[in-house]
């Protein structure tokens, strides 16, 4: 799947509406793979159908290569909101009128304090702890998709050299805040909850602030780019371990 | 200002509206009433809009005390309900002097029951929504100007001493039917123009008994969609054959069913949004229903979604309950859900209650 560059829409070949019950279709992108090309399509997909958003439809959940279109079935029915859908999709993108996608930088403190896996990662893949902060924090990730808990980002793709399987046995709870991963994927846990990531520092920042606008520094689309700090610079940004 | 005091929250008392839409971009999920049926009556019962934020009450014991005059309706679940302990009936209005209490005693059949106040809960949406979910720490009763960021954070079950701002109750005596009449905007009670609802005849059994548990096995008609196509025939056969029971891992987030296992040939999808009702088959091969409070994204295979009103009948099912999933097209369901917007629009103007089905169509755009 090559990267769109033109403006065009989406063609009827790049994708397929499957039902996902009474008030919803689910796009899927033809290839369904993690990809910058595929979340470059996605994200398309999602501005084209955004302006419908509180006419025709109530939500919009967009995800690696698919995307949860939900309506009000007492208004539409899969029959009545298709051809609206393809329609929508398949007009040409202003791609001026389109907000661009943020870079955002987050700082992490990198410690075997702060990421009690730091360790356990290098001896693993055969690496020092240094070259593991310099592999993870020199890679620009994209925000593929926000779920699983409030603000929880999934960020792609980590080098393979950090690849690594989730843990055989789940943590009890994860510290809000730190920085972890899990195969070609890194993220940062919005709060304490059960986790199964290798974690390799902390980052000070909230990931989810549920009475500020925005609640989150990020938004599915946008470029991440780790920052390493030191524990002093950790706690001076706010951060406790 | 008026106010609801808890003096005892029973098993699990929630705030409740009818959910929270168009954030899921957040990671936050819908939820909302687990019986929508029931909890549209309660509101209906006393006037309000049906997106009015009420409590959602599971098993029992909730006991309320009416700081002030105020107009009540409890629905859902079978339950023993008094009045300064005196037995009052259910699915109608009461009225409550200040000082009265309402105890909920514990149910006999169904789980969930809904406590509707004239006027509503006022409570300050989080998200566009009242809707309390636990495991976010999102929506029901908070203090949102609190230092401590701590008590800004919702998603708290009610507990005793907690008291529900209730709107003002400078009651005038307008009939109910006048104040439909008036075309009040949605979800807005006129401050000082609350009708005084004279209570309205006992609605229908069909009605009152839509979503609970009978004698015979629980259907869900479930609309085929996501991964059915990477289920065998075989497989397909024996999820629609066999029965399956309600396991006791049943809550707001999913009802995990027990039975005959389903294999797939596909475990391992991208992750993906899961609509209401999404049927999840994990690798042990049993069932799980995911209702409200499911999280947003998953990567398991699913086989379809049960219809909505199923999935309220399933959350009144406690666990043990016997349930049997049945194919319907999309076209049965879309008119399956027409049929019960039109049921349920005729039974309340039947009885003069508000004009209803505008307010269910409008309902996930407030």
């Amino acid at each position: 799947m090559s990267a769109l560059t033109s403006a065009c829409g989406l063609a009827a070949t790049d994708y397929t509406l499957t039902i996902a019950g009474e008030n919803a279709f689910i796009l899927y992108l033809a290839t369904q793979q993690i990809s910058p090309a595929a979340a470059q399509q996605i994200a398309l997909a999602t501005t084209q159908l955004s302006p419908m958003v509180g006419q025709q439809l109530i939500e919009l959940l967009p995800s690696y290569a698919s995307l949860l279109i939900v309506f009000d079935p007492l208004q539409h029915s899969h029959l009545s909101i298709k051809p609206l859908l393809v329609q929508a999709l398949a007009k040409p993108v202003n791609l001026l009128s389109q907000s661009p996608a943020k870079r955002v930088e987050l700082p992490v403190w990198y410690s075997e304090q702060s990421g009690p896996d730091l360790l356990a990662v290098a001896t693993a893949k055969g690496l020092t702890p240094a070259e593991v902060i310099n592999l993870h924090s020199s890679t620009s990730y994209q925000v593929y998709a926000i779920g699983f808990a409030p603000g929880f980002a999934y960020l792609g793709e980590l080098p393979e050299a950090l690849a690594m399987p989730r843990l055989s046995s789940p943590r009890a709870s994860v510290p809000a805040g730190s920085v972890a991963i899990a195969d070609r994927q890194t993220a940062v846990y919005p709060a304490a909850s059960p986790g199964g990531w290798h974690l390799l520092g902390r980052c000070p920042i909230a990931m989810f602030t549920p009475w500020q606008s925005p609640a989150m520094p990020v938004a599915v689309g946008d470029q991440v780019q780790f920052i390493p700090i030191s524990e002093r610079e950790f706690t001076l940004l706010g951060g406790t371990l | 200002m008026s106010s609801l005091r808890i003096i005892s929250p029973g098993v699990l008392s929630l705030l409740q509206d009818a959910g929270r839409f168009g954030q899921g971009q957040l990671g936050l999920t819908q939820g909302g009433p687990l019986d929508q049926h029931s909890f549209r009556w309660a509101n209906t019962l006393v006037g309000n809009p049906i997106n009015t934020t009420l409590i959602e009450h599971s098993v029992g014991g909730l006991i309320v005390q009416a700081q002030g005059a105020c107009t009540v309706a409890v629905t859902g679940a079978t339950l023993p309900l008094s009045h300064n302990g005196h037995a009052v009936p259910c699915w109608q209005a009461l009225h409550l002097a200040p000082g009265d209490e309402l105890a909920l005693g514990n149910v006999s059949q169904g789980l969930r029951v809904y406590l509707a106040v004239q006027g509503g809960i006022q409570v300050a949406p989080q998200f566009g929504s009242t809707a309390t979910v636990m495991r976010e720490g999102i929506g029901g009763l908070r203090h949102p100007a609190a230092d401590d960021p701590q008590h800004r954070l919702g998603g708290h079950k009610l507990h005793a001493n907690d008291c529900l701002p209730l709107t003002s109750t400078n009651v005038t005596r307008v009939s109910l039917a006048g104040a439909a009449q008036n075309s009040m905007p949605q979800n807005t009670m006129p401050q000082n123009t609350v009708p005084q609802i004279t209570p309205v005849a006992p609605l229908p059994p069909a009605v009152t008994q839509q979503t609970l548990p009978g004698s015979s096995i629980l259907r869900l008609r479930i609309i085929e969609g996501y991964q059915a196509a990477l289920f065998s025939a075989i497989e397909r056969a024996r999820f629609y054959l066999n029965p399956y029971r309600v396991s006791p891992k049943c809550d707001r987030m999913g009802y995990k069913l027990t039975g005959s296992a389903i294999r797939c040939s596909t475990q391992q999808l991208l992750s993906e949004g899961i609509s209401a009702g999404a049927v999840q088959i994990p690798p042990d091969g049993q069932p799980i229903v995911l209702l409200n409070d499911r999280q947003t994204l998953g990567g398991y295979p699913k086989m379809g979604n049960v219809l909505s009103l199923d999935c309220w009948a399933l959350a009144q099912a406690t666990p043990g309950t016997e349930v049997q999933f049945m194919p319907i097209s999309v076209e049965d369901a879309h008119n399956a859900l027409q049929l019960d917007a039109a049921r349920f629009t005729r039974e309340a103007q039947r009885l003069g209650l508000t004009s209803a089905l505008t307010q269910l169509q409008g309902r996930h755009h407030d």
